[in-house]
């Protein structure tokens, strides 16, 4: 989440005091993501420092009075950022596919089993979110937005489970582990991430 | 409290000899006044068997299926029948709404194949279509409706009347994601009003609008989700 771009957005619509900007990012945002006005500030500075924003109005005041409003350069920071696509490669190193890429080497785990905990905890969180969407009013979209976000992307890690499952089907049963001093064959390694 | 639906160790098993399909096995369910289940799993998981024999269109091999506390299988087909039409709405994939009937014949009519009056039948079907928001469609034929008024007006032909369990089998059929979501946000509802209702469904996002998901697996249900927190859990979770 960047926080001085949305400040940003937030004064493209006109001059604002700080506590005025904390109140409406919390808003716009679902409410989901925390923000104190500490954080605003300190953010208000640096975007003051640059150039991105300036103070609206003549007189120098205290930072809890000071308004503040967007520059050229700040509106065109803004609009660049929006449409900079946000880092998809290289993939995020996903726990989860480890977890499961390690338990194929583990004797004795059923794998079936092990997808099916991961699956049930991915739903149980779904119904959290989902929960939130259901109780929340109709108009607020922002926060149907975010619920989504969230709702799509483990929906896909609930996809992956599903196909994982199926490539796997054929896999024997767990045999029992080796004991231990015997040694391992050795196992192909995969390269999980870059 | 009895049970709205109660299937006991129930399987279904189709064919005999080498050819035979263990399509359900030994499941236990059951599902209470107000509560929304979903079941998922897999294609060729069971889910949708485990639908039409809870629904009484399909007989279990073994077990019993209790609705509102009676065994199905103690009643006499006049009375399973009557059963069926009385306690149980379905919801279908497909809609199969009535080409040839306006959207207010086809939530009438199983009111009046129920033997109540064409007047009283006629105004208690209003007032389903009313909570579901397509009163004003009621004169339109199912051809003049869009996706979701479809699906609505089907809804709205589960629930009507005195139901207390509504199935449902992939009811989002193939509407998009937020008209699907419009359909769960009903069912919901429906539940929310004291109705037992069960889902069936391969998408999670569907599932997760359910009080409780069952897993099912070649025939066996395998896990089963745990009430879910309050929502505030999730949002304290956003510092992390």
């Amino acid at each position: 989440m960047s926080v001085p771009h949305a400040l940003l957005a937030l004064l493209r619509e006109g001059p604002k005091y700080g506590l005025r900007l904390q109140t409406e990012f919390k808003s716009r945002t679902g409410e989901v993501w925390p923000l104190n006005v500490g954080q605003v500030y300190t953010t208000l500075q640096r975007l003051e420092r640059d150039g991105l924003v300036e103070a609206d109005g003549e007189v120098e005041r205290s930072q809890k009075q000071k308004r503040y409003r967007i520059t050229p350069a700040g509106a065109q920071e803004l609009s660049g950022w929006l449409r900079t696509p946000p880092e998809l490669v290289p993939p995020p190193r996903d726990e989860l596919v480890i977890k499961v890429l390690i338990a194929l080497q583990v004797p004795g785990i059923d794998i079936h089993e092990l997808l099916q905990v991961h699956r049930r905890h991915v739903i149980e969180v779904m119904q959290r979110y989902t929960r939130i969407k259901a109780e929340a009013a109709e108009e607020d979209v922002p926060l149907a937005l975010v619920a989504d976000a969230e709702l799509f992307r483990l929906e896909a890690i609930v996809r992956w489970l599903d196909a994982a499952d199926v490539r796997l089907k054929h896999l024997p049963s767990p045999a029992p582990a080796p004991p231990a001093d015997v040694p391992l064959e050795p196992t192909r390694t995969m390269e999980v991430s870059p | 409290m009895t049970s709205a639906l109660e299937l006991r160790q129930v399987s279904k098993v189709y064919g005999s000899g080498p050819s035979e399909v263990h399509a359900l096995s030994e499941v236990d369910l059951s599902v209470e006044r107000g509560e929304l289940v979903a079941v998922m799993g897999p294609s060729g998981s069971g889910k949708s068997t485990l639908l039409t024999i809870a629904g009484s269109l399909e007989e279990a091999t073994s077990g019993q299926v209790l609705v509102d506390g009676t065994d199905l299988a103690t009643v006499s087909r006049t009375a399973r029948a009557k059963m069926r039409r009385r306690s149980i709405g379905y919801v279908f994939q497909d809609f199969n709404l009535l080409p040839g009937l306006t959207a207010l014949e086809n939530v009438t009519l199983p009111l009046e194949l129920d033997g109540i009056r064409a007047k009283a039948a006629r105004s208690t079907a209003v007032e389903a279509m009313e909570e579901l928001g397509v009163a004003d469609r009621a004169d339109r034929y199912p051809d003049e409706l869009s996706g979701g008024e479809r699906q609505r007006v089907a809804i709205a032909r589960a629930i009507v009347g005195e139901r207390g369990l509504v199935l449902a089998d992939e009811p989002t059929g193939a509407l998009d994601s937020v008209n699907g979501e419009g359909v769960m946000r009903l069912l919901r509802a429906a539940t929310q009003r004291g109705v037992a209702g069960v889902v069936v469904t391969h998408e999670a996002q569907l599932a997760s609008w359910a009080d409780r998901v069952v897993f099912l697996r070649d025939g066996h249900v395998v896990d089963q989700t745990v009430a879910p927190p309050g929502a505030e859990s999730l949002l304290a979770a956003g510092d992390r």
